[in-house]
């Protein structure tokens, strides 16, 4: 399995086809929105809701085998589209892992003012949710 | 005659500048307008030259910067007509302004029982202060309905008013929809069971021609920035018999006559409501904005306005999946919309991309939103350096966001 790096300078280089276009940038995280998996309905809970004041987000996740595995979405395309890239990231991988992870993928597609604003945004609460969740399965692991 | 666009444009510098490779459409008026030359040369002017603190200095600084800072108030009493610069007092913005009223005037008047009428087309600082005046005192707060157009319902608002009504607290021009309503109608039914009227301004006061006598409002709040001054600045109106009975706002200086350690006694109005050294730079640029505005006219640039809405109405109505929001018959130059089941925040970054500026959200306005049954829409709000050509680019966006999810 590739390492996080890898797998972001990846994502950068899919990106760089699209040039400086911003547009285009944009259309092809909302396609890359639509291959989310999808999300168990009943989990749309409020318990599982990251509330920005623009987008929300639902995020739940488990661990199988030591490995932490997400399923997430939001109610914009925007965000869904870099969720999908996040959890490409991040996904089936070990708490540590997820934990140490130095994201900087949004910033390098060009996409970092979504991340400035955290508050307009869920995304930005849902990395740090992410975070949080791998260092509780890790406490539990080392319990 | 028409204005010419150009050249007000060339009087707003930061109008020329590309956005992600685009040149610059700024639709977000409704939040704050650019500012023109001349005001960003008065805040330097001051700061060059005049900077000093007003109303108590003994010395030839002091006294200029005071006589401009007093100007200011006098502009602004011409601005709203209002029959003396003493019932000028400066905020921070609207917002302040509005809680100004309910910390003083709804503390002493506001009693048990009592109601405090507002309307579902309220921006939460027109909501939220009242909640809070109504909880603390176990008022009623009563909200005036809207119809499907965005236009509140008048005979409804009439039924919600009795003697137990103190207050009505109504915006004049709506943020989210651009809805003008009928407040002079508004105001003589308060008035005629006792109740006084505070308009929020904050959208109507770059627009429409405000005057206060004529209206008969007992408060007129809005804010500088919205009609091209500095930011962090507002003016609360009032008329002098019923500030007087008010109690001060906030304790500190300028808002005293005589300090005992016994017992204080207060200014007169307008400083009995300015506590502190008040934001001087700002109020002295704040005449250049207001200059600016008389130069061209008010019905000069609500005209412009009124014409750029309509254009702009007819051409993205056309569009398959625009779906406006608001369509009252009296609106300032707000068009609020949505497209297809897009979120408004997808339609908002894309604009974006084509370095068009609007506002995406609920607009601080959730109940209005619940109304209408959707989370938020997507503002673009026109100002007069705006043009044309540059709603041709938001037709333009718009159509190709809405062709992709047509698809």
């Amino acid at each position: 399995m590739s390492s996080i790096e890898e797998v972001q300078d990846e994502i950068v280089s899919e990106f760089e086809i699209l040039g400086d276009d911003k547009e285009s940038t944009i259309y092809y995280i909302m396609e890359l929105g639509g291959s989310l998996e999808d999300f168990p309905d009943g989990e749309r809970i409020e318990e599982n809701t990251i509330k920005g004041c623009q987008s929300k987000v639902w995020l739940i996740g488990e661990e199988k085998d030591g490995k932490v595995h997400f399923q997430a979405d939001s109610n914009t395309d925007i965000t869904k589209g870099l969720i999908s890239l996040l959890l490409r990231i991040l996904n089936n991988r070990t708490p540590e892992e997820i934990i140490n992870a130095k994201l900087d993928f949004v910033e390098r597609i060009g996409m970092g003012s979504i991340i400035g604003s955290q508050r307009s945004n869920g995304f930005a609460s849902m990395i740090k949710q992410i975070k949080l969740y791998a260092l509780a399965i890790q406490t539990k692991q080392n319990v | 005659m028409g204005l010419d666009i150009a050249k007000i444009r060339d009087q707003f510098p930061v109008l020329h500048q590309e956005v992600h490779g685009k040149p610059l459409v700024y639709f977000d008026n409704a939040a704050t307008t650019q500012k023109p030359q001349s005001v960003l040369n008065a805040l330097t002017q001051y700061y060059q030259n005049d900077n000093s603190n007003i109303h108590r200095g003994a010395h030839a600084l002091a006294d200029r910067a005071t006589h401009y800072f007093e100007k200011t108030r006098e502009v602004v009493q011409n601005f709203i007509n209002a029959r003396e610069s003493a019932e000028v007092i400066f905020t921070k913005g609207t917002t302040e302004g509005i809680n100004l009223v309910a910390s003083t005037f709804g503390r002493k008047f506001v009693k048990e029982g009592d109601e405090i009428i507002i309307s579902t087309l309220e921006h939460h600082s027109n909501i939220v202060p009242w909640q809070m005046l109504c909880e603390e005192k176990g008022a009623l707060l009563k909200i005036i309905p809207i119809n499907e157009a965005g236009e509140i319902i008048f005979e409804e608002y009439e039924k919600l008013l009795s003697p137990k009504t103190k207050l009505v607290s109504i915006v004049h021009a709506s943020n989210a929809l651009g809805t003008i309503n009928p407040v002079k109608r508004v105001i003589e039914a308060a008035h005629a069971v006792g109740a006084k009227v505070l308009l929020d301004g904050a959208q109507s006061s770059s627009h429409l021609h405000i005057d206060v006598q004529d209206l008969d409002c007992d408060f007129f709040a809005f804010s500088a920035h919205k009609l091209y001054g500095p930011t962090g600045l507002g003016v609360l109106y009032g008329k002098r018999d019923v500030f007087e009975t008010m109690p001060p706002y906030q304790g500190g200086g300028e808002m005293i006559k005589e300090v005992t350690f016994e017992k204080t006694t207060f200014n007169e109005i307008p400083f009995k409501f300015e506590a502190g050294t008040p934001n001087i730079a700002d109020v002295i640029a704040f005449k250049s904005a207001i200059d600016f505005i008389n130069e061209l006219g008010k019905d000069a640039i609500k005209s412009h306005e009124d014409e750029l809405l309509a254009y702009a109405n007819e051409h993205l109505n056309q569009i398959k999946g625009f779906i406006p929001i608001g369509t009252a018959k009296e609106k300032v130059s707000v068009l609020s919309f949505n497209i297809n089941d897009m979120h408004p925040f997808d339609v908002g970054m894309m604009l974006d991309a084509n370095g068009i500026a609007v506002r995406t959200g609920h607009h601080c306005t959730q109940p209005l939103m619940k109304r209408f049954g959707i989370e938020g829409t997507v503002r673009a709000s026109f100002s007069v350096y705006n043009s044309k050509s540059e709603i041709d680019k938001l037709v333009e966006g718009v159509r190709r966001i809405a062709r992709i999810k047509n698809k």
